[in-house]
């Protein structure tokens, strides 16, 4: 005999009141124990110290216009020094009637990491899409072909050339890191002993230094007579110094793509580039996706030391900015300005690189 | 048919040298490294034959000359009659210096930060990840220049100094904060300190053999604790506790006595720990997010308490989770001081740049630079790659 | 008065040797309600095999015992001490109880002897040799003497769920808990395990299982719980049970259950 048997289901009831609902999630999350009431009751008082003197002087004591420094200074923040320098800060010593070609260049550029991040697109026509991207971009800046008036690059500066340090460096490393990555992992003696020395010697030292050799050494190293302009100097640098950091990413993928696929590449019969251009790399590719991008957030971040070497991007041309005499003192304002422009960007591009971490994890998660 | 009809030979004929790959691997790597090779000699010869046609000195004999320029804070003595070597030496120590401190106090904070975004307090969490995304985000050299431009131009000038402590003020010069006054008694509480460590580890040790024997526990912590801060203590109160501090006070335009750190050193410090905390900080939460939630409720169902939970479950197997990142962002940290060029502190960069524009031998220059951050980097490496053999979790 | 008062009103006296006891259980996760209206006793030495389709609350109802999930309301009491918030309570219910994971859950970074004396040692306080003597007469017990210097990664998972259950009694509990003890194993190893669950029970373990092995709960269960949606459905021995359940839902079960 059964002890107890019922079919007329228990009706659901609602949790206690003092443990769901709003209450129940303040009790919860802010005071479950003594000691997290006090943490509570500090972070409070901590936020209560901070953001009301923070906004009182970012809006409401803000000045938003204003004629020159002199009559900016005073209140809060003066954000009609941003007004006056935006321009420049953002594109720096770029001659002003030609304008819409570096606002051109911020466009496609845009447009081309947005396309990166369509899933759709990735292969060929996303190689062709970035060509075309680029080719676009050189056209713009320096001009001298198609009617458009030729423009050196020691005026390029502000948020174009951030940009181009960054994606450029990236394009170019990216295939040096290729090569250097399967060299590492290569059975010849030689070429891993060169590979890893490489690899080890720019990874090992700062990205000052690298700057430095390149804008100081270049011109040594090259034959008498011939001159590399400024920013191509601070380009190798930044390709380079890609190519090390990225080749270790690529390393990673390279030794969790599991041995059976190579194994089977040879069983078939594949030469060890056709194994390598097919097998092996879009699948090692794939499983660092997550890294590379951070990689490229790092690298952004990276391009703001060019000021050290007297190249204007973005930071520098805010440097810059501050030093107009009839704008003196507004050091804070300049530098958070600057500061939400590289926040928006890094941000959102960690927030992407750890959306596509989540969706790989669970494809691959059994 | 007989075996000696039949000769069957046991080594396989070797194949035609163009097939052989053997040889072919040898091929490729001499035509690689003569490339290789090539390309060097080239670039070097068109080096020197640059170095010699612009009548710029070679070798390292310029460490000998005389440096003749100033350098703002050092660690050691230093005049600017001193040889370049010297200032070399000096900008080794700051760099050294800064790195140290910074990287203790980054682990602190990014420890700190870590544990904080894994709070069941809400509010806790949500600011911790305020903190990391926030900073994580800006460019060290803009938090540079901005703590710079903050503690330079921002502060007042040493008469409208701000007060933010008690005898700590905050002006265009630096930070001012009182010392204690040198006195016997303080080597009396040194050398207290060191004996209360000696003390508390043969202390532990025996402490440990006795669980071992007889199961009982003795709380080690809090007798470390009391012999390490209380013995001092005791010390400082038996040698008169003096308390005199050596204050800062504003005398016309300057302040005298204290201790000052320049607005570079404290803009340099700031920023790297705050930068460099954000990303310990997700190491930290990583390493302990690791360790699954398994191992704790195995550990909770078997009796253990929270804190012998963290101590012998958890933490031993988030560290090793944690560490090699967290030696990466160590080395990090001491790359990113170099920053220290752009805001004028005295580091190692910054001084060899300054020699090299005197001197114009950039070559050595970013020699010496190279051969001194590799060194550090190898050093770190092999540390860590020694301590990850030792404790790899054995598998079949 | 709800259905399940009047039945428990109407129950016998309660034995004097009831080590668990849930009354009238309810538990939510947020709004939705995991465990509803949970009644259960268990007997010193008794046997009950919980079984029901997976988000029925069966392993939150085990969980609960040993408060490694929280109840809202009703009472729980484990070997004569009350379950609430109290930390005090909590540990000496925790002493008493073991309990066998699904994952297993051993200590990574020790060895399987570690494993087995590091509770002992610091809950129990015992000196290192006796903890070491228990732990080896244990690892005898459950058939792997020679693994103990052993890391557990290096051992299959039929070893290291064994290596559990050993771990679990080096602490000499009054109730073992077992969360689907073999429904991470391969099915080689399931019968290994499943043996030295039988000898525990042989010898008089009070044993809460929550396990799909229907083979096994009726060579071994006293009583037989099903559970469907945070309920308590059916509750008989394992000859009742199985030849003649009462509800639609049991039936339904089983049906399913037993079909292969």
């Amino acid at each position: 005999m059964a002890d107890i048997a019922q079919d007329i289901p228990v009706a659901t009831q609602a949790p206690p009141r003092h443990s769901s609902g709003a209450l129940g999630w303040l009790r919860a999350n802010l005071f479950s124990s003594v000691f997290n009431s006090i943490l509570t009751l500090l972070a409070v008082a901590l936020i209560a110290a901070v953001v009301p003197p923070v906004i009182r002087w970012a809006l409401i004591d803000a000045i938003w216009s204003a004629p020159n420094g002199a009559a900016c200074h005073g209140g809060g923040a003066c954000w009609a020094f941003i007004g006056e320098k935006l321009r420049f800060i953002l594109f720096g010593r770029y001659p002003i009637d030609q304008d819409w070609r570096p606002i051109g260049v911020v466009v496609i550029f845009l447009l081309m990491i947005l396309a990166a991040c369509d899933r759709r697109l990735w292969g060929r026509r996303l190689a062709l899409l970035w060509f075309f991207g680029l080719s676009a971009v050189w056209i713009l800046m320096a001009g001298g072909i198609l009617g458009l008036s030729s423009v050196e690059t020691a005026l390029w500066s502000g948020l174009p050339l951030t940009l181009i340090l960054a994606v450029v460096g990236m394009v170019f490393g990216f295939p040096l890191g290729i090569l250097l990555a399967l060299g590492r992992r290569s059975k010849l003696p030689a070429v891993r002993v060169i590979c890893v020395g490489y690899i080890e010697l720019v990874r090992g030292v700062p990205l000052i230094t690298v700057l430095f050799m390149a804008s100081l050494l270049l011109p040594l190293f090259l034959p008498a007579g011939v001159t590399i302009d400024k920013v191509l100097r601070a380009q190798i640098a930044f390709i380079l110094f890609a190519a090390a950091y990225l080749a270790e990413v690529i390393r990673g993928g390279l030794q969790a793509l599991p041995k059976g696929q190579v194994e089977a590449a040879d069983a078939l019969g594949l030469s060890y580039i056709q194994r390598t251009r097919l097998i092996v790399l879009p699948q090692a590719l794939a499983l660092v996706i997550p890294p590379l991008v951070n990689t490229f957030i790092g690298m952004f971040k990276d391009t703001s030391l060019v000021v050290i070497v007297s190249l204007f991007d973005l930071l520098g041309a805010a440097e810059f900015a501050l030093t107009d005499a009839n704008w003196q003192g507004f050091a804070v304002e300049a530098y958070v300005f600057v500061a939400v422009i590289y926040w928006c960007f890094c941000f959102f591009m960690s927030r992407y690189s750890q959306l596509l971490e989540r969706e790989f994890n669970r494809g691959r998660r059994r | 048919m007989t075996s000696e009809e039949v000769s069957l030979s046991l080594t396989p004929p070797r194949p035609a040298p163009w097939r052989d790959p053997k040889i072919r691997g040898i091929v490729y790597q001499v035509v690689f490294v003569v490339a290789v090779v090539g390309t060097v000699a080239f670039l070097i010869h068109n080096m020197l034959d640059n170095i010699s046609r612009q009548n710029i000195a070679t070798g390292f004999g310029f460490l000998h000359k005389e440096a003749a320029f100033g350098i703002g804070e050092s660690l050691i003595a230093y005049s600017p009659a001193d040889t370049y070597g010297r200032a070399f030496l000096v900008g080794l120590t700051n760099t050294l210096y800064v790195a140290a401190l910074g990287i203790v106090l980054a682990t602190v904070l990014g420890t700190v930060m870590g544990l904080a975004r894994l709070s069941s307090n809400w509010l806790v969490a949500k600011l911790a990840q305020v903190y990391v995304e926030t900073f994580r985000n800006i460019p060290l050299l803009l938090q540079l220049f901005f703590w710079w431009g903050l503690l330079n131009s921002t502060a007042p000038p040493p008469r409208q100094a701000w007060q933010i402590l008690p005898d700590v003020f905050v002006c265009n010069r630096g930070v001012e904060f009182p010392v204690p006054v040198a006195s016997p008694a303080y080597y009396w509480v040194a050398l207290a300190f060191v004996v209360g460590l000696v003390l508390s580890i043969v202390l532990r040790r025996a402490a440990k053999q006795r669980q071992m024997a007889t199961g009982q526990q003795f709380p080690t912590g809090w007798a470390t604790l009391g012999l390490v801060v209380g013995l001092p203590v005791v010390a400082f109160l038996v040698a008169g506790a003096p308390l005199a501090l050596d204050v800062p006070v504003l005398k016309g335009f300057n302040f005298s006595g204290g201790e000052a750190i320049s607005p570079e050193f404290a803009a340099l410090l700031l920023g790297l720990v705050i930068y460099t905390g954000t990303f310990i900080a997700e190491i930290v939460r990583a390493g302990i997010l690791a360790v699954s939630w398994g191992q704790s409720e195995a550990a909770m169902a078997l009796g253990l308490r929270s804190g012998l939970r963290m101590r012998l479950v958890v933490l031993p197997q988030a560290l090793r989770v944690i560490i090699p990142p967290l030696t990466s962002q160590y080395l990090s940290l001491t790359k990113n001081s170099s920053l220290a060029v752009a805001i004028g502190f005295p580091d190692l960069v910054s001084i060899a740049n300054t020699t090299m524009n005197q001197t114009g031998q950039a070559v050595e220059g970013i020699l010496m630079i190279m051969a001194v951050y590799l060194f550090i980097s190898l050093a770190i490496s092999l540390a860590m790659n020694l301590y990850n053999r030792a404790v790899a979790l054995v598998e079949r | 008065m709800s259905e399940t008062a009047a039945i428990t009103a109407s129950m016998p006296e309660k034995t004097p040797a009831t080590v668990i006891e849930l009354q009238a259980v309810h538990k939510w996760y947020g709004e939705f309600h995991v465990l509803r209206d949970i009644n259960l006793q268990v007997a010193k030495g008794e046997k009950v095999v919980v079984c029901g389709p997976s988000g029925s609350g069966k392993s939150t109802m085990i969980r609960c015992i040993n408060r490694l999930e929280e109840h809202q309301q009703g009472r729980i009491v484990v070997a004569g001490i009350e379950l609430n918030a109290d930390v005090k309570n909590i540990e000496a219910i925790r002493r008493e109880v073991g309990m066998v994971f699904q994952q297993f859950n051993l200590f990574p970074h020790l060895t399987v002897l570690q494993n087995l004396t590091l509770a002992p040692i610091w809950v129990r306080k015992l000196p290192k040799k006796e903890a070491e003597e228990t732990a080896r007469y244990y690892l005898e017990r459950v058939r792997i003497p020679d693994q103990a210097d052993k890391y557990p990664g290096q051992l299959s998972g039929g070893q290291q769920q064994r290596v559990a259950i050993a771990r679990s009694l080096c602490m000499k509990p009054e109730i073992m808990l077992f969360d689907e003890p073999t429904s991470a194993l391969d099915p080689e190893m399931i019968k290994e395990v499943l043996d030295v669950m039988i000898g525990l029970a042989e010898e008089g373990m009070t044993m809460v299982c929550v396990t799909h092995e229907m083979g096994f709960a009726r060579t071994v269960a006293d009583m037989m719980v099903f559970m469907d949606r945070g309920e308590v459905i059916e509750r008989a021995p394992p000859k009742d049970f199985f030849s003649n359940p009462q509800s639609d839902r049991t039936r339904s079960f089983l049906s399913q259950i037993l079909a292969h």
